[in-house]
């Protein structure tokens, strides 16, 4: 891929390429009626399938240089370093950050998260405080800050959303008044909405606010640079973005990062420690308590490789086109009946659908999909406030990758189709 | 293999169209308990209400939910009202053992209570069905592991219903 002469116009997805790089997508699926189909897999919104390249750099390490990380003076101890930083270079370059001690390794999104609210938040809020969050987000961008909230006597607003799922910012300033973080979702994971980073960092930064992006959803499917969006955090998950599970990132601006507080404390996190105390290590190893995800780490620099040989323009414009031709066969082939929530402007989301159908509950529609081997996802997607602003308890959800095409989509549209007519009322 | 006709049966899908005893009671003197499916968002409320004897004299259903647990919560509205509290329990009892729930398998991932009919007592299968009466078309459920969360959910909100009852007095 890389041996391509460079032109100016977009490159597109050769999905028939990709799907050959997905062992998991090979074999047909004996789906549940019994017949053999070709896997439909449908909900990489909540962890996406690996390609060899990300299976083979993981297995070499475990095969030709497994150790643990730093300290080791061996040869082997070196190698599985190189391998484990040679990650955090490769992720630092892809999301377009200043230098790689600010990549921070961590288990999931969840965890960076948790990071933020445990260390900067415990330090740094208080009663009269307050933490700017939005109706968009996932649990794991609202629970956190409940939690330390119950601790420390601060108060949580949250940036309203209307119909289409689309931030109602008019009150922006107004609600942004007296807060010191606002926290938010570049991509909603319900959605799909795509909330104005820049602008939302910008306004948090004219009060005086630091501005914290939940980029789980964003940096798999968009090209993301954390200085040009000029946040202070920035948190993600490997296990969406072709990685593996067991590594997520927390990116955040070095003066931040040198100024917080340890989150966990243990082994790798510290330069001394005494009967009467630790000295904290410099960053990142501050925030890297305990032998940390060392093959993951290759395997997620092999991940992010693999996603920019591809170009994250050309995916970026394959799901807007594919999100294009779902969003017009389902509303042709169900009508009325279908619900798609969030915005209807392809281009102003994400590929991600989520869907109501009829009287036909989340659960019962993935139930019949099942059958045919199209995977999605019923549920609140961990979204409940935005769930029960929209006045459902769930919604089946389809989302879209690189290895997606439009025969998944017609395999999707054919099942809800038969789904219906199964639950007519 | 496990075709959605075992899953889906007539009569659950009837009482999905129709649920029974579906609304609120007001409270006192009824009580009510709120349950949650955590896993997919399913909301279910339980209103019971009893006389001096423990007996429920009514029973109303309230929340949103698939066709698995409305059509449980359905049918087991209509399998208690009347019972005393005792005796509901028995029918929970069998309708949990029916879900393979009881304490011998409670604790598995799901896969490992899938044990076939056979494994059972002839004598457990026969009182079952007798107390059990329509939630026999349930039995598919254990076949799709995900799913018995959904039609045990409003059995345990009503357990706890029963607790709160019996706290009270
Ligand atoms: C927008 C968003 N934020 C956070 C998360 C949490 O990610 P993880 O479970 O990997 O920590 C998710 C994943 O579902 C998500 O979609």
């Amino acid at each position: 891929m890389t041996d391509l002469p460079t032109t100016d116009l977009p490159k597109t997805l050769d999905v028939a390429k990709i799907r050959a790089d997905f062992p998991i997508l090979q074999p047909l699926q004996t789906a549940s009626d019994g017949i053999e189909r070709r896997l439909v897999f449908l909900d990489s919104a909540a962890s996406s399938q690996h390609p060899t390249q990300v299976l083979d750099a993981m297995n070499k390490v475990y095969e030709t240089g497994y150790a643990n990380v730093h300290r080791g003076v061996y040869q082997l101890a070196e190698r599985a370093t190189n391998a484990y930083e040679s990650g955090r270079t490769k992720i630092a370059n892809f999301i377009g950050a200043p230098e790689a001690a600010e990549v921070i390794f961590t288990k999931n999104a969840t965890e960076a998260i948790n990071l933020v609210a445990g260390s900067w938040g415990r330090a740094n809020l208080g009663p009269g405080d307050a933490v700017l969050i939005t109706m968009l987000e996932h649990h794991a961008n609202i629970v956190p800050w409940q939690m330390l909230a119950e601790e420390k006597g601060f108060e949580i607003r949250w940036v309203p959303v209307n119909e289409s799922g689309e931030l109602i910012l008019t009150d922006l300033d107004r609600l942004l008044d007296g807060v010191k973080l606002f926290s938010f979702t570049a991509m909603s994971n319900v959605t799909g909405t795509l909330t104005p980073v820049r602008q939302l960092v910008d306004a948090a930064h004219a009060k005086g606010a630091l501005a914290c992006v939940d980029a789980c959803q964003a940096v798999p499917h968009l090209p993301v640079n954390v200085t040009e969006w000029d946040a202070d955090f920035v948190a993600f998950s490997g296990h969406k973005m072709l990685g593996p599970t067991g590594i997520g990132v927390l990116w955040a601006r070095r003066e931040l990062l040198e100024a917080m507080p340890p989150f966990l404390g243990g082994g790798g996190m510290i330069l001394n420690v005494t009967t009467d105390g630790f000295i904290p290590d410099g960053i990142p190893g501050k925030f890297e308590a305990g032998t940390p995800p060392i093959a993951e780490a290759a395997g997620l620099g092999a991940a992010v490789d693999y996603l920019s040989a591809l170009g994250m323009d050309a995916i970026r414009q394959h799901e807007i086109e594919l999100t294009a031709y779902a969003m017009r066969s389902l509303t042709e082939a169900l009508g009325e009946g279908l619900t798609i929530h969030g915005p209807s402007e392809p281009a102003a989301r994400g590929g991600v659908l989520s869907l109501t159908l009829d009287d036909v509950h989340a659960h019962d529609i993935s139930q019949v999909l099942d059958e045919k081997a199209v995977c999605i996802r019923p549920g609140h997607h961990c979204a409940k406030p935005l769930m029960r602003q929209f006045g459902v308890s769930a919604t089946a959800r389809a989302s879209l990758y690189i290895y997606n095409d439009r025969d998944d989509v017609d395999a999707l549209t054919e099942a809800l189709v038969s789904a219906r007519d199964f639950f007519a009322l | 293999m496990a075709g959605l006709e075992d899953l889906y049966r007539e009569i659950i899908l009837d009482h999905y169209r129709s649920p029974r005893n579906k609304g609120e009671l007001e409270t006192p003197p009824a009580h009510k308990v709120e349950g949650f499916n955590p896993l997919c968002g399913d909301e279910i409320v339980v209103y019971v209400q009893t006389d001096d004897d423990e007996r429920i004299v009514d029973i109303k259903i309230g929340g949103q939910g698939c066709s698995i647990s409305q059509s449980s919560a359905s049918m087991m509205s209509g399998a208690v009202k009347g019972k005393t509290i005792a005796e509901a329990r028995e029918v929970m009892f069998a309708f949990k053992g029916m879900m393979n729930l009881h304490e011998t398998s409670i604790g598995g991932d799901g896969s490992e209570s899938d044990q076939s009919e056979s494994s059972e007592p002839a004598e457990t299968i026969a009182t079952a069905k007798l107390k059990l009466g329509d939630l026999e078309a349930l039995k598919g459920v254990v076949k799709f592991p995900v799913r018995i969360k959904c039609a045990t959910l409003s059995w345990n909100t009503l357990d706890q219903v029963f607790d709160e009852i019996q706290a009270a007095d």
